[in-house]
């Protein structure tokens, strides 16, 4: 009964976490939405519209209402499953998201298991040889990940890979001959390609994705071996690494058995958010790879003063950011026995 | 940990090269499919009473068909579309029109009058913002029943306004929200009184060469031919039109034949592709002018010497030939070259001395500090910093405040600026469209919105001059319009707050086996139903 009264305040609690961070969210998107130097009535009807036009627009928007009135609204809405629709093109928000979405989750995914698969070894072994050359290259390797733009980065892989050598496939997601051959169902082009049979049309979606995700798994592995290596070396100065060494442990056992599964906690916070930031900040990527994700959909709707779509966007990232740290929380009693207790 | 390194790059390089082997193969464009790569954001809607953006009039263009159009390949002529003939009636107010016989929708549904009658009440009715075109005819919601009829079984007659030039309403009519709508199938897809605007956002019911079989925002527009099309089946069946922003990716994609034409390269892509075997550049003028404006709200900006010199601080020559290398002609009118009526007179020239003389003769005070709005992207930041460094030699300081363009137009609107940096496209194809908006303005107040340039550097231009504008579209003879609107263009080039400077100019790329593109001024006049790929 203690437990399960318990699990219910747990529970409480982990909701109206989600609920106050998210209004929170909200409220501050559009605070900032309202306040940018922006007429979102001139971009639904554009700047040769009559006044009488623009006068109509602007009441069938709501933003002749107080602004705290227009929040309400728009809260009261989100409550139902109702995002809005688009003031600019008035396509249903929700109906824009399933679309971008999955184009974007598919990218981070792939690029997130780039990133851990390559960024956790280096970083270790970065750790293992502390400044020695082996270590200097990685931290090289990783600061030119993490400050180079990824904008231009995008462009010299797609002339290296895609225009020169011709090992992959260029913009968009998959090539126009297998666009209509396959049923969309998840969103996932490689889902439903494999779903739909069509070996070839996987290929070729595969091909699409490649670049893209190695790109910003790239950028990902940057953070990610940085951290690994910084977790690491902390770890590999205590004193029970020292006595393994001294046991006659394999330093293959000391790095990988004892020391890694000790960092493992604060490592999947930093997968986690690594993540995270992949689902908002592809925009650059998307741009380069012509990838029609949440990124570019978020972005465009800011330029385009279209304030439902950017905070239908928002909304839509930020629950993901939610429940990426929930995940990660969830993982760690699974990754560290001395968590369980609390 | 070596062989873990090792094990994690080969899988890797197979994940990478597994992916790699789908590459090759997509690398070409079946015959039948021209595959295009284009901004595509600008989409709002694919509805003709709703789509206003560049992209989406040129969709509409292909999916409908008019009365009457501008022939996209000989802008001089009005040719008959939907209409078999017209007839003007002798006191001017009235045209009735003759239908072209057995003539179908893609729905296979006949074209009859009511359907006109439906297609024009139906803009005028939904207010979207290129009602305004047919509004300019004397048409609203109380008087479009008696000005849009049916008089025959084949036959519509249509009413104009007064003081209005018969030429300024076949031109208006023209125009994109001119395009005719099923009613049929319009009707059984509207939800309340939507007059099946949001079905028609991204399905079609034209007549046009082309049927839409997909949009998908940010994505791709998918047109297919449409069986029915009154001119003949088109031969390239499917046109795909896939969204690529980076000019950089259109161009390598262009090279490496997974597109067939290349919409929007900058000049540095141009060059690059310009001498490439198996590619080819096309050069088209636009009906895109750009220039420089001063707000005369402000007092330091009502001196007409500054106005004068700011002609002279402008190096027309150097931008058009060394920053925007055949992307911009020189041109000083507000009607374009190349079109009925053109001013191609181009007095000014960058002359620092001058300028300077004028200034000091003028009593413009030496130092004079402008902020001037510019949108952040491609070219205006360029021209901007040009017209910087030279105004700067005559003492002007000139402050760039780069924004988005929905930033710049808010600011605009608001004729909150100083200076503008910006450009205008007339909206539809005749000489009122930019006369008005360059050369009249009769009410100034801050409660009088108009979108015209007059109006938005709230400059009244002397009273004779908007009454020419006037005059000039009453007027019912041909020539003598054109004459009264070759007028107004070289007043307006000297004696106003702005300085009109240059023309846009389309260049695109495409493989050299693609024949039959059409690419006219503006979006409307942009087609693919000649389209063959040899």
């Amino acid at each position: 009964m203690t437990n399960a009264l318990a699990l219910a305040r747990s529970a409480f609690v982990g909701f109206l976490t989600l609920a106050v961070t998210l209004t929170g969210l909200l409220l501050a998107t559009f605070v900032i939405g309202r306040v940018m130097p922006i007429d979102p009535v001139v971009a639904a009807v554009g700047d040769k519209a009559s006044a009488e036009t623009y006068a109509a627009a602007r009441e069938a928007l709501g933003l002749d209402k107080p602004i705290w009135v227009q929040f309400g609204r728009y809260v009261e809405g989100v409550g139902r499953g109702d995002l809005g629709k688009s003031t600019v093109s008035g396509r249903p928000i929700v109906e824009d998201i399933g679309r971008a979405f999955p184009a974007t989750i598919e990218l981070a995914t792939l690029a997130i298991v780039v990133g851990t698969l390559i960024g956790v070894p280096l970083g270790v072994y970065a750790a293992h040889r502390r400044n020695r050359r082996a270590d200097h290259v990685i931290r090289f390797v990783s600061l030119i990940g993490y400050s180079t733009p990824i904008f231009w980065l995008g462009l010299i892989a797609l002339l290296i890979f895609y225009a020169k050598l011709g090992w992959v496939s260029g913009p968009g997601r998959i090539a126009t001959v297998y666009r209509y051959t396959v049923e969309v169902w998840s969103g996932f082009l490689l889902i439903d390609t494999l779903r739909s049979g069509n070996l070839d049309a996987f290929r070729s979606a595969l091909s699409h994705l490649v670049l893209p995700a190695t790109l910003l798994g790239y950028v990902s592995l940057a953070y990610i071996a940085r951290m690994t290596r910084g977790f690491m070396i902390e770890e590999l100065g205590k004193e029970y690494v020292t006595t393994a060494r001294i046991k006659g442990a394999s330093e293959a056992r000391v790095l990988w058995g004892h020391a890694l599964p000790n960092v493992m906690v604060p490592l999947v916070t930093v997968i986690a958010l690594s993540f995270g930031h992949l689902l908002e900040g592809a925009v650059l990527t998307e741009t380069v790879f012509a990838w029609p994700g949440i990124g570019l959909y978020i972005t465009s709707g800011l330029f385009a003063a279209d304030m439902p779509a950017v905070l239908g966007g928002t909304l839509v990232v930020g629950i993901c950011f939610v429940a990426l740290n929930k995940l990660a929380e969830l993982l760690y009693p699974l990754l560290d026995p001395r968590t369980r207790a609390s | 940990m070596k062989t873990m390194i090792a094990s994690l790059t080969a899988a890797l390089l197979a994940f990478g090269l597994g992916a790699g082997a789908g590459a090759g193969a997509i690398a070409q464009t079946p015959k039948t499919v021209l595959i295009v790569a284009k901004n595509i954001d600008d989409i709002v809607s694919l509805d003709p009473a709703q789509a206003y953006e560049f992209t989406g009039g040129e969709i509409v263009s292909n999916l409908y068909s008019r009365l009457l159009q501008i022939d996209p390949e000989d802008i001089a002529k009005i040719v008959p579309e939907l209409a078999e003939s017209w007839t003007v009636s002798a006191d001017g107010r009235s045209i009735v029109f003759k239908l072209r016989a057995g003539t179908k929708f893609q729905s296979g549904n006949p074209v009859r009058p009511e359907d006109i009658v439906f297609s024009f009440k139906r803009v005028v009715a939904l207010k979207r913002p290129p009602s305004f075109i047919l509004g300019q005819l004397g048409w609203n919601a109380d008087t479009i029943d008696q000005m849009v009829r049916k008089t025959g079984d084949l036959e519509v007659t249509v009413g104009i306004g007064p003081n209005l030039s018969p030429a300024f309403a076949l031109n208006a009519l023209a125009a994109r929200p001119g395009v005719i709508v099923d009613q049929v199938t319009a009707m059984k897809n509207a939800v309340g009184e939507d007059l099946g605007n949001a079905w028609l956002s991204k399905n079609s019911a034209g007549t046009g060469p082309y049927a839409l079989k997909s949009w998908r925002p940010n994505e791709v527009v998918v047109l297919e031919a449409n069986p029915n099309h009154f001119a003949g089946v088109p031969k390239t069946p499917q046109i795909v039109i896939n969204h690529v922003i980076e000019p950089t990716a259109q161009r390598l994609m262009l090279e490496r034949g997974d597109i067939d034409i290349a919409r929007n390269l900058g000049p540095d892509q141009i060059d690059a592709v310009k001498d490439k075997p198996g590619l080819r550049v096309e050069t088209k003028p636009g009906a895109t002018l750009h220039f420089l404006s001063f707000n005369v709200k402000h007092e330091k900006l009502r001196n007409p010497a500054l106005w004068e010199a700011m002609r002279y601080l402008i190096d027309y020559d150097g931008i058009a030939d060394r920053l925007m290398r055949g992307q911009f002609k020189v041109h000083q009118a507000f009607w374009p070259a190349g079109f009925a009526g053109a001013v191609t007179d181009r007095p000014y020239k960058l002359d620092v001395a001058k300028a300077k003389d004028i200034l000091a003769k003028g009593g413009v005070p030496s130092g004079l500090a402008i902020d001037v709005d510019i949108i952040n992207s491609a070219p205006f930041p360029e021209i901007a910093q040009s017209m910087q460094s030279t105004f700067a030699q005559a003492g002007i300081k000139l402050n760039l405040l780069p924004a988005t363009s929905a930033q710049v137009i808010t600011r605009y609107r608001a004729r909150s600026h100083e200076a503008m940096l910006l450009y205008w496209g007339p909206d539809f194809m005749d000489p009122h469209s930019n006369a008005k908006a360059f050369a009249y303005n009769t009410d100034n107040s801050d409660g009088n919105y108009q979108s015209t340039t007059t109006w938005r550097n709230s400059y009244m231009p002397p009273a004779n001059v908007s009454k020419m504008t006037m005059d000039a579209l009453a007027e019912r003879d041909a020539e003598k319009r054109l004459q009264l609107y070759r007028d107004l263009q070289l007043h307006v080039l000297k004696e106003s707050p702005w300085a009109t400077t240059f023309q846009a100019q389309w260049q695109y790329a495409l493989r050299s086996n693609v024949k039959g593109f059409i690419h006219g001024p503006f979006a409307d006049y942009i087609r693919y139903h000649k389209v063959v790929k040899e």
